[in-house]
């Protein structure tokens, strides 16, 4: 029994730091034991990255691609052929905090470069990250940075950047946005290169120290020539910073939590488990990496299951990968980046800068229909080679009776946790179909359909809408 | 005595990509369009005059036709100040009514909320398409997303026989049924999923009443638009479609893609109608058709760039037909950025439709007070 909690609990590690692990993976991983495997999921530098060179070779269309959904399909190839999953979970992460959107950017290029950035820098310092984040050419587009000059300010940047990037709205004054904005003027874009006759040129980004407003600043209570790297190491000490980003955190891995426009207003659901991270940045100078060792430590995270509902993303990478359909260089990304943004989440494009609305936002009868259809489209093919390990799985076992064939195949799926509800139903429907025989051709052509049929099922379940 | 009026109906058609004013209402006596076309054109012997200024393009006849019944109103000049040229933030502002910020909420949806504010049916706004559009979309609001009207519903995307499908349905139905005490997200997910199946079940009876001789073409948007006509004449209670046909983004190649485009919406427009009129059915729709701008005025040689102005029509029995508005001037002095200048902000153009045909207050739809038209 201790064995069996052992593998569902390393199941829902790689569920929620990556975008789920085959069933048969599991095995090796529980053997290594539960911290180290969070060790490694922590140093993604010791895992080999997507050859960027041969998926541009195989896939020419991918590189610097100008459109959805073609560069949305770049990125829901590194999420589903990562051997780096938490890397690319990060990057989903910091892409929902600073949210920017090709809305108005009009630049795909950029911003798969912004993604790029976060992959690089998303496990590091806090404080870095933002000092990157403010080079980015497509954050500075995006919030008129680049219209931001000395003696003219665009506060635009600088609101959001306190208000929905580090601290949260209630902990600083306007003069302190003003303040901010004066200190990232001549933060910009050099003049961009004329497309034609050779096609885009990346944007870059280009301090004018002529433009920039030299004059004494004053921000949450420091006063000085404050240049934009000041205003993110004033920011990264405030108290309310670690409670932000902490909070962020917890969402996006533990647990759904009401929509950001209310956490002024609102407490945390798990206060504790806030405290508990936020004690781990200070420790480590918010480092990133150190409050997630944290976070995937602690009990609050093993035990959050039914907690957070999917994102469109993880519904449909999770899927696939356990499916096997789409390991390598397979067609038909475009299609499951245009399946993204038909079930509410339209990668490098979304609705606002507030990010996307999560939880049970996600859901709604028409995204619910293609989150169902989607999953049970897919796990019910039983041609598919991870459907086919599954059954292989199955069949294995021994399994006859239809007791057997719910429990193994919820047990192949990940191991998934339904509750009792569910799983009566899933009991009820498999007694339908009696008992399974695994001898003759055609017994077993009829128990393979059978399981394909209760996979259908269960991923067409409310237990597999939560992450 | 019982009344016997029916609900409004409003159909959306929208042309994803820009499409060419200038080639769609052509200004085919005004020396400066052939200046400015000199590649990209539509040749005087391809156009259907309107009078001695405008005229159709003589790929869209049944344009052509609605507006010699009178039963077709040309919106000309549409737009809104400082229009991007970038597709998705322009679609954005024409789906949110926000030009000067990021909108969430879809004006669509906000219609939608209005007719039936207690959400009693999920089927009051139907979007045929992949995906639901921006601006049908909004926390709260129940709308349903057709992909296909014969296939939708629920495991529409599993591999089974009719028991199977069945006994899976049925199964579905005992998973989301309300089980007390399992916490509000799976309450919500148990309500959503049957409002899901509820709204799949109706519908499906729409193809099975469905009887009619017209015959519509074999492209997507006679596809859409005939599934329109099905639910209609099932007379389910919706009151908004969506659909949309594309892409009209004609920087390449524009004469035979943007040709070909025409073809399609006036050979779908056409079955439509036919099929509303074969109904008696018609009385009640108005069907609006816009894009998210118009292209620039002149042509790159084989295509046109991004521009601003365009053009929008109301097409139905009660819509009241011509011109209104005034054909932006082609005088490069008047040319913003060497586009068509938008002389008529397309929130009056939602504003008419909302008000004088839904009966609705536009003002919290479309987000102020904005000039209205006679055309409906």
């Amino acid at each position: 029994m201790p064995y069996r909690e052992d593998i569902a609990l390393m199941a829902h590690l790689m569920r929620r730091a990556g975008f789920g692990e085959p069933r048969g993976d599991l095995d090796a991983r529980v053997a290594k034991g539960y911290e180290a495997v969070v060790e490694e999921l922590l140093h993604p530098e010791d895992q080999p990255a997507i050859n960027d060179e041969l998926m541009y070779r195989i896939f020419p269309g991918y590189e610097g691609a100008l459109g959805p959904p073609i560069n949305q399909a770049d990125w829901v190839f590194r999420m589903v052929n990562t051997k780096r999953p938490l890397e690319e979970k990060m990057a989903l992460f910091w892409h929902q905090l600073f949210a920017t959107s090709n809305a108005k950017v009009d630049n795909p290029p950029e911003l798969t470069r912004q993604i790029a950035m976060f992959r690089e820098h998303g496990l590091g310092s806090y404080r870095n990250l933002l000092v990157e984040l403010a080079k980015s050419p497509a954050m500075i587009f995006w919030l008129d940075n680049h219209g931001n000059h000395d003696g003219a300010i665009n506060e635009n940047w600088g609101r959001e950047l306190l208000e929905l990037f580090s601290m949260g709205v209630g902990n600083y004054s306007e003069d302190d946005i003003k303040n901010a904005a004066r200190a990232f003027t001549g933060w910009s874009i050099a003049p961009k290169i004329p497309r034609n006759p050779l096609g885009r040129f990346f944007w870059k980004f280009e301090y004018k120290p002529e433009d920039h407003d030299d004059e004494e600043k004053t921000f949450l209570g420091n006063t000085g020539n404050l240049n934009g790297e000041d205003i993110m190491g004033i920011i990264v000490d405030q108290p309310a910073s670690p409670r932000f980003l902490a909070r962020h955190l917890y969402r996006f891995f533990v647990a759904d939590e009401p929509q950001v426009s209310a956490w002024n207003t609102t407490p945390p659901n798990d206060p504790e488990a806030i405290e508990i991270l936020v004690e781990a940045y200070s420790e480590s100078q918010g480092d990133i990496r150190s409050i997630l060792r944290v976070l995937f430590n602690s009990e609050f995270f093993k035990n959050s299951g039914f907690a957070r509902v999917k994102s469109p993303a993880e519904l449909i990478v999770g899927t696939v990968r356990m499916a096997g359909n789409y390991d390598g260089f397979k067609p038909g990304f475009n299609n499951l980046a245009l399946e993204c943004g038909w079930q509410g989440q339209e990668l490098l494009n979304p609705p606002s800068v507030e990010g996307w609305q999560t939880g049970s936002a996600w859901i709604d009868a028409g995204a619910l229909m293609r989150r169902v259809n989607f999953a049970a489209g897919v796990l019910g093919d039983i041609s598919l080679p991870g459907v086919r390990a599954i059954i292989g799985r199955v069949r294995d076992q021994g399994n006859t009776t239809p007791q057997g064939l719910v429990a193994a195949c919820l047990d192949a799926m990940g191991p998934l946790e339904v509750g009792d509800e569910t799983l009566r139903e899933l009991l009820t429907h498999a007694l339908k179909g009696g008992e399974l025989a695994w001898n003759t051709d055609e017994e077993i052509s009829a128990s393979e359909n059978r399981v394909g049929k209760m996979l259908t099922l269960i991923a067409a379940s409310r237990d597999y809408q939560f992450a | 005595m019982a009344t016997t009026k029916k609900d409004p109906v409003l159909v959306i058609l929208q042309l994803t990509g820009a499409n060419d004013y200038l080639n769609t209402i052509v200004p085919y006596t005004n020396g400066l369009y052939w200046d400015n076309r000199p590649k990209v054109n539509i040749p005087e012997d391809l156009v259907v005059p309107i009078d001695d200024e405008l005229a159709f393009r003589s790929d869209m006849d049944s344009f052509k036709g609605l507006y010699d019944q009178g039963k077709l109103a040309i919106i000309n000049g549409i737009g809104f100040e400082n229009s991007p040229r970038s597709h998705f933030r322009a679609m954005d502002i024409w789906h949110t009514c926000e030009p000067d910020k990021i909108g969430i909420d879809g004006w669509v949806a906000k219609v939608i909320r209005d007719l039936d504010p207690g959400g009693e049916n999920v089927l009051k706004g139907v979007n045929f398409g992949q995906g639901l559009p921006r601006a049908m979309t909004m926390r709260g609001v129940s709308v349903t997303s057709v992909n296909h009207l014969a296939t939708y519903g629920v495991f529409s995307s599993v591999r089974s026989s009719e028991q199977e499908r069945a006994q899976l349905l049925d199964s579905f139905a005992r998973m989301y049924a309300p089980a007390i005490g399992t916490g509000p997200t799976m309450e919500y997910l148990g309500q959503t999923g049957l409002d899901a199946l509820k709204g799949a079940d109706i519908i499906k009876v729409a193809p099975e009443l469905y009887s009619s001789t017209v015959e519509y073409g074999n492209t997507a948007i006679s596809t859409a638009l005939k599934d329109v006509a099905q639910v209609h004449l099932a007379g389910l209670g919706t009151q908004v479609f969506y659909t949309s046909y594309g892409p009209f983004d004609t920087h390449f190649n524009q004469s035979g893609s943007h040709a070909k485009l025409w073809i399609d919406v006036s050979e779908a427009v056409d079955g439509f109608f036919a099929d509303l009129r074969e109904h008696d059915a018609g009385e009640n729709v108005v069907m609006m058709v816009f894009s998210e701008f118009g292209r620039r005025v002149r042509d790159n040689g084989t295509g046109t760039d991004h521009g601003a102005a365009g053009v929008a029509f109301a097409i139905g029995d009660r819509v009241k037909g011509g011109m209104y508005g005034a054909y932006p001037s082609l005088k490069p002095e008047d040319l913003t950025q060497g586009d068509l200048a938008p002389s008529y902000d397309f929130r009056g153009f939602y504003s008419t439709l909302v008000d004088k045909w839904l009966g609705l207050d536009p003002v919290p739809i479309v987000g102020g007070q904005f000039e209205q038209m006679a055309f409906v």
